[in-house]
């Protein structure tokens, strides 16, 4: 179901290594075809990658500013070293739990006769499409016993698991079975056959999963924000809220994106070379399913009580508040039908806007990179995944320095914050961008303009059309990420205007939970909405088979 | 792919498409700012202010656009803006905002009709803003946890080791600050850095008084260090039956029992200064106090002479607060300082 959004970021960290065989200069920068890519294309892409920098660059700017004994002094006080054992605490601990119970269910779905698999593999992704920071509004106004970390760790683990269980399960899928089969043949038991020939071969995908977790927990500002566990994120948000952008936040981001490049690092190091593709050609077998036989019933409970605590409690603690009206919430004067309706044009809007833009942005850097090859393609290529290690708080942040600075006139601007959200997600789009231009073979082009059509008739009748669902796919899981964004959104959104988003925020952190209801169930119907239609428009092999 | 399933994906493209269209319309007309359309930059409590200026609006039919966030956030946001703020009227929760804004110079005088509206002692010495609503510090104590009897005469008694683990604060909310600007302003820096110092052994820490007073009345930690307005909000919300903690008044003048005051200030910048002073004006009518003393929304003292509070209050007169004027409370920047010296920042 939802497995589009997340499972093409998982491409991002395994792009092709770039082709250094030729030795002029020109050659390496522009690579061994023949064809030079065309300038405009590649300002095209540039300015893309310009957008992603931006923020990056901005924030070191403004951390190296500082001064070295100011930064020293507000670096190594306490505080930091507190934040930085919770941030690493959470983080960790939720990447293993992820990885444990997204594993264990990939597993017990694909490789059992668990009963009900194909309800139990739509239910294990749709925890995706709920933002954390609502899932975690829904457990604190349940109980406040939930805050601190193992409310932390129960909520950000149930929000983060499917990343790992899509990657796992695809994987799954994709393993030849003989490999197993021979283990058994030299007398491995069944834990054995797991531990020593299954889990090896899982790992690209485990911890391409692992990566994206962890990146994300140190991204996320809502869920702990309402949870009152203080992370880095949580805590340059509070320095935000006592000196707009005092040097205390942009020293605090730099540690952040620090903390997110060795995620990065750490990833391709563990990931290595290791190869597990199949060298045999022929057909490969389906893999035998294990009979549960007596587990059937443990692991049938274990699904319920993951499905309970994933989705059931949240969705019914927000029916439950619907149901609350203004008896209970402070504030009945913040829930009226034009208030809801304003707050719904208002995401939607800018879900679309950014949706068009970002894909946009991602065409010409998608383009180059099927079609040409080269140093400076790899690196412009490269560097627009950058955005994806950096948390929203820090590009946020920046965004808004730099507008108060350079780009005055953009201040406070309805297209300043689509800007933000583009680039923010902008590696997201490019690895389904990438992907669907892929798949419109360049001989296709070649016969075309052979027939005398000039290029744009080539782009408007050969290749959009062939690229077309993947496009859509990637506006689409542009505009649901931005629906359900949160930071960003806080920290840009125009004045006067309010998304659904910013409403749960404004609501629950004042712990008007009543009234926050219904806006958590707009958005939350919106987003699982449009993720169904987003199957049913562009089929679930459009995006799969490009990771 | 056959051709009847095609059209059907046609067909909700296409829907789906106008829909973005539309929605994509409805977020631009922000941007054309109609003639007087008031930017008012807001500290306050977003209930409070969505209240006010609907009233403010059908009373006068002058807009108001509103861009809220954290006191202290808006204060510096203006100060990054300088002369190209948008804003004309800031209204924040805590008076030390104001004074900073007003030490920069960025504020014009508010029109004596508004001054004269309150008592003069809440007002800026200067008459660069204006005093609105005022709010108490206290102590929230779970009763089953701790004895009222058994709770110390001073907030600065909480830096004894024998407090710890049984207090809480919220030292990132900015309505935490003004206390300790009571603390600087009565004992001194020392005093203060040492009585801080010893907070940050003794007390959980947490992000907003909301959790604080949501800890303390869960039995998650006997007592709590807020504003008067949280722990009203929690009753309000829970109800008088499942709420588990109480409040207890410091008193006697000591640092804890520090009244903050909400106020509001007219820009020098402001793009619309008339009708900037008019709506101060508002702020402090019998009109609008009244509205937000019965509102079961905002649990701030009105300052109007003559308008009563809302019955869940101790009575205003009853409040025994140190004798500080706001400018003694001074304008945050020592607090931020010492507070990050102590490690609670």
């Amino acid at each position: 179901m939802s497995d589009r959004v997340a499972s093409p970021r998982l491409a991002s960290p395994s792009l092709a290594s770039p082709s250094l065989a030729s030795p002029s200069l020109a050659r390496r920068l522009f690579g061994s075809r023949p064809r030079r890519p065309p300038a405009a294309l590649v300002a095209g892409a540039g300015l893309g990658v310009v957008l992603v920098l931006m923020p990056l660059a901005y924030t070191a700017f403004q951390a190296f500013g500082v001064g070295l004994a100011p930064a020293a002094h507000l670096l190594f006080r306490p505080l930091v070293g507190e934040l930085l054992v919770h941030t690493l605490a959470i983080v960790v601990a939720t990447t293993l739990c992820s990885a444990v119970i997204g594993t264990l269910a990939a597993w017990f779905i694909e490789r059992t006769d668990l009963p009900g698999r194909h309800v139990w593999s739509v239910l294990a992704v749709v925890p995706l499409a709920i933002p954390a920071f609502i899932t975690s509004y829904a457990w604190v106004s349940l109980a406040p016993m939930f805050q601190g970390f193992g409310g932390a760790l129960l909520v950000v683990t149930s929000a983060y698991y499917p990343l790992i269980y899509l990657p796992v399960a695809a994987a799954l899928r994709g393993m030849d079975p003989a490999l197993e089969e021979t283990a058994r043949t030299l007398g491995c038991g069944p834990w054995d056959r797991f531990f020593r020939v299954a889990l090896p071969q899982l790992r690209p995908a485990l911890f391409g999963g692992m990566l994206l977790v962890a990146l994300d927990v140190l991204a996320e500002f809502g869920a702990f924000g309402l949870l009152g566990y203080r992370t880095f994120t949580t805590e340059i948000y509070a320095e935000y809220r006592t000196s707009f952008n005092g040097p205390g936040a942009s020293l605090l981001a730099g540690v952040l994106i620090l903390l997110c490049l060795l995620c990065l690092a750490g990833e391709l190091k563990v990931r290595g070379g290791a190869s597990y593709g199949r060298i045999g050609r022929g057909t490969r077998r389906r893999p035998a399913r294990y009979a549960l036989g007596q587990a059937t019933l443990p692991v049938l409970v274990g699904f319920f009580m993951l499905t309970a605590v994933t989705l059931g409690v949240p969705l019914s603690v927000i029916g439950y508040w619907l149901g609350q009206e203004s008896a209970t919430a402070i504030s009945p004067a913040q829930v009226s039908f034009g208030l809801l309706a304003s707050a719904t044009v208002a995401s939607l809007g800018f879900g679309v806007a950014s949706a068009v833009l970002t894909t946009l942005l991602a065409l010409p850097l998608g383009f180059l990179a099927v079609r040409y090859r080269g140093t400076l393609i790899t690196l412009l290529e490269r560097s627009a995944y950058l955005a994806q290690g950096m948390p929203g708080i820090v590009i946020a942040l920046a965004i808004v320095s730099l507008a108060i600075h350079a780009l005055h006139p953009l201040y406070q601007s309805a297209l300043l914050l689509v800007v933000a959200y583009a680039i923010l997600f902008l590696p997201l789009a490019l690895v389904s961008v990438r992907a669907a231009l892929g798949q419109a073979q360049p001989s296709l082009e070649e016969s075309a303009r052979a027939l005398g059509l000039n290029w744009a008739r080539v782009a408007r009748r050969v290749t959009l059309p062939l690229a077309a669902p993947g496009l859509g796919a990637a506006a689409a899981m542009v505009f649901v990420s931005v629906v359900g964004e949160l930071t960003t959104t806080l920290l840009l959104v125009p004045i006067g205007t309010r998304t659904l988003a910013t409403q749960i925020w404004a609501d629950t952190s004042t712990l008007a939970f009543a009234a926050a209801a219904p806006y958590a169930a707009l958005l939350v119907s919106i987003s699982l909405a449009s993720t169904w239609l987003l199957t049913f428009l562009f089929g679930a092999s459009n995006v799969l088979e490009s990771t | 792919m056959r051709p009847q399933r095609r059209s059907g994906r046609a067909v909700l493209l296409g829907l789906l498409s106008a829909v973005g269209l539309l929605a994509f319309a409805g977020i631009w007309p922000v941007a054309s700012a109609e003639a007087e359309t008031l930017t008012l930059y807001s500290g306050q409590h977003e209930q409070t202010v969505d209240l006010l200026v609907a009233d403010f609006e059908k009373e006068t039919g002058i807009k108001v656009r509103v861009h809220s966030g954290e006191g202290p956030e808006v204060a510096n946001q203006i100060l990054a803006e300088g002369a190209d703020s948008p804003a004309d009227v800031y209204f924040t929760e805590n008076s030390p905002e104001l004074m900073l804004l007003e030490e920069k110079g960025l504020l014009a005088k508010v029109s004596a009709a508004a001054l004269a509206s309150v008592p003069g002692r809440y007002n800026s010495p200067g008459g660069y803003w204006l005093a609105v609503l005022a709010r108490e510090s206290v102590l929230a104590y779970n009763p089953a946890m701790i004895g009222a009897d058994q709770l110390p005469p001073s907030m600065l008694d909480f830096a004894d080791p024998a407090w710890k683990g049984k207090i809480a604060i919220a030292p990132s909310d900015a309505d935490f600050l003004p206390a300790v600007a009571a603390v600087v302003a009565l004992k001194g820096k020392d005093a203060t850095l040492q009585w801080l110092q010893g907070l940050k052994r003794n007390a959980q820490i947490f992000d907003d008084d909301e959790a604080v007073v949501a800890a303390v009345d869960r039995g998650a930690v006997a007592t709590g260090l807020i504003n008067n307005y949280y722990w009203d909000r929690l009753e309000i919300q829970q109800g008088a039956a499942a709420t588990h903690s109480k409040l207890y008044h410091f008193g006697h003048g000591d640092p804890g029992a520090v009244v903050n005051v909400s106020g509001a200030a007219v820009l020098k910048s402001a793009p619309y200064p008339t009708a900037a002073q008019r709506f101060l004006v508002y702020l402090v009518s019998q009109r609008a106090q009244e509205l937000l003393a019965g509102s079961k929304v905002n649990f701030e003292y009105p300052l109007r002479p003559g308008v009563k509070p809302d019955p869940m209050l101790k009575p205003f007169e009853e409040l025994q607060p140190p004798s500080l004027d706001p400018a003694r409370l001074g304008d945050d920047s020592d607090v931020a300082a010492l507070l990050q010296e102590a490690g609670l920042l």
